[in-house]
């Protein structure tokens, strides 16, 4: 029981750390260094929670009945909710702390006291919401989540484009929440209590629906496509340390939710698999494609967010299928991977987000075309951003590898399956994860190197410095976070394996991680590259003439007069690629045309809109902002007509009840 | 144990030896004498006894890219097995490290071309980074096959086919992998129809563009790595297309020796028969070589049931 009392405790503080910066006067920065304590209080007391409670026998639970007609306090800390817990006290502070220079409360006296309340306030709520075990409870901490993001994303509110990208997320959202509306609603018809509780022998149709409706409904959070339609705005213009909290923490909530809600039912269906599976990859290789055609530094990142989300989810249908045909094996690396990559995500993401943020300080720009040669500039700053890149792509010896690893030795594991699906469908997933690797070193290295290398392209790019220590330090706390889960993910299987038990209601004497696949080599290999690299480092420096190293300009092919500006662009580098993916990209192209023999300046110009926004939902909405205003003639605003609506629709449904329709 | 000492020896060893084939083979076609077989040893070996010349403009990226590849391809390269021995490092689901390692060296090349900031090297990177996406793709579904035919997730087994050997029935699938594959070998190391590796300067290149600024002991390891990385994928190649094996077990190794030299003489008839194929051609040629292997996989699996 301490530890629910700790980690309720954890919650209540980090929820009401930005009081202080409001009480106080809005050019003093006191308020928010008292605000970023209160943060790193609140985190050490819920990470103690979690420590506490491995050594507690039961599964800690507590239930008091409170104020409301329906629902009740109920909250447990069980396996899976730990998995969603630690990245909730890990990156919220560390973006406090960055924050701290980042956004300083006397350079952002118009809006910093919110941004700090809501910041604080989003963190406690997303912990609040992996713990609740009660309907009514879920959606109070989800609504206040989705609340207190908006006006965290929302600081900067003079800028119409922010205005714009923070109506679209509080649309999406709460789309979604209606969504989860319906489905709380059949939970309590199919189990008569809003508890979530594993339930057994519900109709297969409820079951059915309850799935999709989570889908749909934390799909939106997720950032699942076609339901990423907030995601992209909504991160590039929230304020970096946001974004970090955003991309890192909160998107992780609308997986959770799907865990969540595929624990409790029973028996899923094989469709129930194959649907996420299939739109893991649709929302993988798509999000990544996007990526690439984005010149937005936070964009690109905010759509490899949805790239991300498209991995775990693959994972997560892998898991599902192995649960409906029985193969635990399936389900422990499906599951487990997905999980890993979570806990990853939350680390190497925030830390890119971060590192965006130092950037944009720097350069004053989010436009990766404008930058270059950064790293001459901030050296620290992009050996950080070099640990987040390769971690991202999934490359060895980083934890992004390990995660992926795990997914891709499940998927592989589907081909010696013979029942009665016979084809073995599911290992065809790791033919888009191949790719989804492949177009993520694509991504990240058109931003690094639009970024970091050659020379600055324009004169704030030239003008960049290193940031201050509170900035780095919390991009170093993530960096070396990558590099321990890298080199021995093993010290992860532990409570993984216990999330998968719980999940899955395996008995605890079946296959766990360690036993399902050898991971322990994962780290000898790191080690053993590590040391190669030392050994061929030191063969170099070594050879005869290794200290003859004379300095010259990059060759220029005799060219007298080369400029920064023949450089490659991020643009130019992903151009292949944009046009390979022409059907889903959709780019559009404003080419000049030439008319005179002595043609004037023109401007050539080529930006990849969001297709399912861009080209779908905005356009309905227009269609529909247009034709739907005539229903206002139902609208009198006078309560008796309303009423007498009321009436006629319970009349209409009395005589269709009674013929029976 | 001697058998792992070989491998590592040949590893080491033999890689610039199938360039001079190659070489050796275009230049019979042409017409020409041609360099000697091991002139590519006297280039590596001279390459390392010089000094370097470094842009101004570059970080220490610039000389990460080449330590980084040939890590990363030594690393692979301990995990394939050759001819009929296995592998010295070999454990479950070694085959996606297998396939990140050359990942891994693709980002820090890259990052290493991008570094000079000249547009020739920035072209180079685009399209080293644009044509992995497809033939990464194509090397997992021939993955897929081998894992199915052989029931296995470890490199070894996979490539040694089932204890039996390959039955007559899994012909055509494999027949599919094996020309998926050798594109795949052709693209990835930078051989014509893709590229082209004697001309430098031209906006057409890939690789060779994307070494343009590196000099000394940096160009001698990225050829070296380059020669490594054909060793590599040439081996994997020759499990699928010439599995055979004697008894007496130590003939294996020259029989081997002498398979990996004929690939390479196919590469160069290839090379000497083919022209180069236009840039914008090329994602066709990669897509061609997922669909074979694509197919060979579903091939497989109506074959199973």
């Amino acid at each position: 029981m301490l530890s629910v009392w700790m980690i309720l405790t954890a919650i209540a503080v980090l929820g009401f750390s930005g009081l202080p910066v409001c009480l106080l006067s809005s050019r003093s920065v006191v308020g928010q260094r008292i605000a970023t304590l209160l943060m790193f209080l609140g985190s050490i007391i819920g990470l103690g929670g979690i420590a506490v409670s491995f050594n507690e026998a039961t599964t800690p639970t507590l239930c008091v009945p409170w104020f409301l007609p329906f629902g009740q306090f109920m909250v447990t800390i069980d396996a899976i909710s730990i998995l969603f817990l630690v990245p909730v006290f890990i990156v919220p502070v560390l973006g406090s702390i960055y924050g701290l220079r980042y956004w300083k409360q006397s350079e952002h006296q118009e809006n910093g006291q919110r941004l700090a309340f809501f910041y604080g306030l989003l963190a406690g709520s997303m912990a609040l919401v992996v713990i609740a075990h009660d309907a009514v409870l879920f959606l109070i901490a989800w609504e206040i989540m989705a609340i207190a993001a908006y006006f965290a994303a929302t600081a900067e509110d003079d800028n119409p484009d922010v205005c714009r990208a923070g109506w679209i997320y509080l649309i999406a959202t709460h789309v979604g929440t209606l969504c989860l509306i319906a489905m709380f609603a059949l939970w309590r018809h199919a189990t008569n209590s809003f508890a979530l509780m594993p339930i057994v022998g519900i109709p297969a149709e409820t079951a059915g629906t309850i799935f999709v409706l989570a889908l749909i409904g934390f799909g939106f959070k997720a950032g699942i496509m076609p339901l990423h339609v907030w995601l992209p705005g909504a991160h590039a213009n929230a304020p970096s340390h946001v974004s970090a909290v955003m991309s890192g923490v909160m998107l992780k909530m609308g997986v959770y939710g799907i865990i969540r809600m595929t624990a409790l039912l029973p028996m899923p269906a094989v469709w129930w698999g194959g649907t996420l599976l299939i739109l893991g990859a649709i929302t993988g290789v798509a999000g990544i494609a996007f990526a690439i055609g984005q010149n937005d530094i936070k964009r690109m990142l905010a759509y490899s967010s949805i790239e991300n989300i498209g991995i775990i989810i693959i994972g997560l249908g892998l898991a599902l299928l192995g649960r409906s045909l029985n193969q635990p094996v399936w389900v422990v690396l499906g599951l487990g991977g997905s999980l890993l990559h979570v806990w990853n995500h939350s680390l190497f993401k925030s830390l890119l987000f971060f590192n965006a943020g130092a950037i944009i300080h720097a350069a004053h720009t989010r436009n990766i075309d404008q930058m270059g040669g950064l790293a001459k500039r901030m050296p620290l700053v992009m050996v950080l951003f070099v640990v987040g890149a390769v971690a991202i792509c999934a490359l060895p010896p980083l934890n992004g590898f390990a995660s992926e690893w795990l997914i891709y030795n499940g998927l592989f594991n589907t081909l010696g399956f013979d029942g009665n699906a016979g084809f073995p469908a599911a290992a065809i997933a790791a033919v888009p994860l191949a790719m989804i690797g492949a177009l993520a070193v694509a991504c990240f290295i058109k931003m690094f190197g639009a970024v970091f290398l050659g020379s600055p392209r324009c004169e704030s790019a030239n003008h960049a410095h290193n940031q201050p220590l509170s900035m780095i330090m919390p991009m170093a706390v993530l960096a070396v976070g990558c590099i321990g889960i890298g080199l021995f993910p093993i010290i992860a299987t532990v409570p993984l394996d216990k999330a998968v038990k719980i999940w899955a209601s395996l008995p605890v004497q079946t296959v766990s991680i360690t036993t399902a696949v050898p991971l322990g080599w994962i780290a000898k290999m790191g080690l053993a590259f590590v040391v190669l690299i030392g050994v061929i480092i030191l063969v170099l420096k070594n050879l005869p003439r290794a200290k003859v190293v004379s300095r010259a300009g990059t060759w220029d092919c005799g060219y007298a007069r080369p400029t920064a500006r023949i450089q490659y662009t991020g643009s130019s580098f992903g151009q292949m690629l944009v046009s390979l993916f022409n059907f889903i990209l959709w780019p559009k192209t404003d080419l000049p045309a030439i008319h005179k023999l002595f043609p004037s300046t023109a401007r050539f110009k080529n930006i990849v809109p969001d297709t399912i926004l861009d080209r779908l939902i905005v356009p309905l909405f227009r269609i529909a902002g247009r034709y739907l205003p005539m229903l206002r003639i139902l609208q009198q605003g006078q309560t008796h007509f309303y009423v007498l609506y009321i009436l006629i629709i319970v009349i209409i449904l009395l005589i269709c009840g009674s013929i029976g329709v | 144990m001697t058998d792992k000492i070989i491998h590592i020896l040949l590893l080491i060893v033999m890689p610039p030896l199938l360039l001079g084939v190659i070489n050796k083979t275009k230049a019979w076609f042409a017409g020409r004498n041609g360099p000697p077989v091991l002139q590519s040893y006297y280039d590596i070996i001279k390459l390392l006894r010089k000094g370097m010349v470094i842009s101004t403009t570059t970080t220490w990226i610039f000389i990460a890219g080449p330590v980084v590849t040939l890590a990363a391809v030594l690393l692979a390269g301990m995990l394939i097995p050759i001819g009929s021995f296995n592998s010295p490092i070999a454990f479950a689901g070694d085959l996606i490290l297998f396939a990140y390692l050359f990942g891994l060296a693709r980002f820090f090349t890259t990052a290493a071309a991008m570094d000079t900031g000249s547009p020739f090297e920035g072209m180079g990177s685009a399209r080293e980074v644009t044509f992995a996406c497809l033939s990464e793709p194509a090397m997992f579904f021939a993955f897929l096959v081998l894992a199915k035919l052989s029931g296995s997730l470890t490199l070894t087994h996979m490539l040694h086919g089932p204890a039996e050997g390959f039955s007559s029935a899994m012909a055509a699938p494999l027949i599919l992998v094996s020309i998926g594959l050798f594109v795949v070998l052709l693209a990835e190391t930078c051989r014509i129809p893709v590229d082209d590796p004697n001309t430098h300067l031209e906006l057409t290149m890939i690789h060779e563009v994307m070494v343009l600024d590196h000099s000394g002991p940096l160009l001698g390891i990225i050829l070296y790595s380059a020669a490594m990385k054909m060793f590599i994928l040439g081996t994997v190649l020759l499990h699928i297309i010439l599995p055979f094996q004697t008894r007496t077990m130590w003939i294996n190794w020259p029989m081997f020796i002498i398979e990996l030299l004929g690939l390479a003489i196919v590469i160069g008839i290839v090379e000497s028969i083919m022209a180069r194929l236009r840039m914008r051609h090329i994602p066709g040629l990669l897509i061609a070589a997922l669909l074979f292997c694509g197919f060979g996989f579903i091939l497989l699996v109506r074959y199973n049931q």
